[in-house]
């Protein structure tokens, strides 16, 4: 018999069905796996200071210019889509409430969190995955070092860490960048603008846009390292490794929104009404 | 002509020393005594790995002698360095069991294995150097790792190994993008040695390197071993090598080549043995000639 012949034949939709379904459960076991082993090293031993700085400064510091353009040109792109609605029920006073609740509430922390996801996801697959093939990861176990606490705990952290810290850069840009296009371009009144604004934006609503930040922040750090210690081999094993970093750290981030908004909605109905 | 006729002519003239013993064997290789089989060290029993549907090894089973340097040949896929990540517990053998110092790895728990893997030092093929550290950082990497030096103590023990490695102190600023194939492959020596290990395991240390560097890699396995008591396991298809380090010699051949139920290590012996074995598939790998290997590629 051919060796050709030894592998399956996929003949009908059931078969592939099934054959997706065992993938798709097995690639779920082995992330919650790997997730799970992270957690234990978080719990068990400090990561190194310097790892965990310099990763600090890797998220925060070299993202904090492009989130915040993010969030900037994200709340005035809301004023201009919005302006012509409310003027035509001459409502143009409430376009500050209208940007800054969709930018604190939903826009900043999800799009920040996206930015971080193509910025800093794909650079830690790729990083990671090229470690992998170039054995330095079986290097560090040589020396005595786990991947896992040297590599991914302090990943971890500075994207938990940091991811909050950015959604409030890309918050207050949003903020400032639709208060700019609304006052000064479209002739909003200053005064209005802001009443309006603080009459409908809660710290509740704040805190829960950075709250929802911290598991996008989580979601994006397991991932890409996930990702990274599952590349494949050579050039184009990193490249898919960095590109399935980023489309299911997007997913990811969008699943985790609503469930969060419905979980943080019903929460506000509780404390609140 | 024939594989047998092949084999009648040697690849070297009648007469020259290297037409019976390994290139660059000295005097002193000849004349290196197998150290008694009486303390193993690491043993293979029953070890067999697949991946998916291909079996690398099956059934392989050796014994390594503390304090002997080995060399481990064959073809490239022949699970060689999967053998040697089996040793050090970076794979897990399908079926079989590994020994260390007569204890199964698979009885050890992660701490245990954390501390034994320091008994090991490591080069892989392509060094395998942190790239964001510097050589400095690279080589003191294991020492921040495992013990509680001050940086002094730090400092003094790369400085040594660098120079034990004949690197001048001005390449620990390097970074390894820096560095030279050869220098790359002395920085994971140095770093290798620096948590002074008592099994040294080097994964094709001469691979892609100049001769003159493959000469300066040989001669510092050698050293390492003169300085210090270390069982060494060499992984390399370089027969000069083999010829100058080893006192013995394991040949695998890769699984899918072999009949049913033939072992998958063909020869075990010392290196002049091996060049002068009777088996052609020995012979040849040792002579690097191709013999029927390329009628059977061409008719592929």
């Amino acid at each position: 018999m051919a060796a050709g012949s030894t592998l399956p034949r996929v003949r009908d939709p059931i078969t592939w069905l099934g054959m997706g379904l065992i993938a798709l459960t097995r690639q779920v076991g082995e992330f919650s796996l790997f997730a799970f082993q992270a957690m234990g090293w978080l719990l068990t031993r400090r990561p190194g200071r310097t790892e965990l700085l310099l990763c600090m400064v890797e998220v925060a510091v070299q993202s904090v210019a492009v989130v915040s353009l993010t969030g900037a040109f994200i709340g005035m792109v809301i004023a201009v889509q919005t302006y012509d609605q409310f003027r035509f029920m001459q409502m143009e006073t409430q376009l500050g409430a209208a940007v800054n609740v969709s930018i604190f509430k939903e826009l900043g922390p999800v799009l920040a969190a996206i930015m971080l996801a193509g910025r800093i996801g794909c650079a830690m697959a790729a990083e990671i995955g090229t470690m992998k093939i170039t054995e330095q990861i079986d290097a560090l176990w040589a020396l005595g070092a786990s991947p896992m606490h040297y590599l991914v705990v302090p990943r971890f952290l500075a994207c938990v860490l940091m991811t909050p810290l950015l959604v409030l850069f890309a918050d207050a840009a949003g903020a400032i960048g639709g208060w700019f296009f609304a006052v000064h371009v479209l002739g909003v009144n200053d005064a209005h603008y802001w009443s309006h604004c603080l009459g409908y934006i809660t710290t509740f609503d704040v805190l829960g846009g950075v709250f929802k930040s911290i598991f996008f922040g989580a979601a994006i750090a397991l991932n890409a390292c996930y990702r990274g210690f599952h590349c494949g081999a050579g050039a184009q094993g990193v490249g898919q490794a960095a590109t399935e970093a980023f489309v299911l750290s997007f997913l990811g981030i969008l699943v985790l929104d609503f469930f969060l908004s419905t979980f943080l909605n019903g929460l506000n109905d509780i404390l609140y009404r | 002509m024939t594989p047998q006729e092949e084999l009648a002519e040697p690849a070297w003239p009648e007469g020259s020393p290297l037409a019976t013993e390994p290139p660059g064997m000295s005097s002193a290789g000849k004349s290196r005594h197998r150290p008694p089989v009486t303390d193993p060290v690491l043993e293979f029993r029953h070890i067999s790995r697949r991946f998916g549907s291909q079996e690398v090894l099956r059934e392989v089973s050796f014994q390594i002698q503390r304090n002997e340097t080995i060399a481990i040949i064959g073809e490239s896929g022949c699970g060689k360095s999967v053998t040697l990540k089996l040793m050090i517990g970076l794979m897990q053998p399908s079926s079989g069991t590994v020994f260390l110092d007569g204890k199964p790895h698979r009885e050890r728990t992660e701490d245990e294995w954390t501390r034994e893997r320091l008994r090991f030092g490591f080069l892989f093929q392509g060094a395998a150097l942190f790239d964001s550290l510097s050589v400095y950082e690279n080589v003191a990497f294991g020492l921040r790792q495992n013990t509680d030096w001050g940086e002094d103590e730090i400092a003094d023990a790369v400085s040594q190994r660098l120079h034990e490695v004949g690197l001048p102190p001005t390449a620990a600023r390097k970074m390894p993008s820096e560095l030279s194939g050869g220098m790359r492959k002395r920085v994971g020596l140095a770093r290798a040695l620096a948590l002074a290990p008592e099994i040294m395991m080097y994964d094709e240390p001469t691979t892609g390197l100049d001769p003159i560097m493959s000469d300066v890699i040989n001669e510092l396995i050698l050293q390492t071993r003169q300085n210090r008591p270390l069982t060494s396991i060499v992984i390399t298809h370089d027969m000069v090598t083999v010829g100058r380090v080893a006192d013995r010699v394991l040949m695998f051949y890769p699984r899918a080549r072999l009949k049913p139920d033939e072992p998958q290590i063909i020869f075990d012996g010392t290196p002049q043995e091996a060049f002068t074995s009777s088996d052609p598939r020995v012979y040849q790998f040792c002579h690097g000639q191709a013999g029927e290997r390329i009628r059977e590629m061409t008719a592929a």
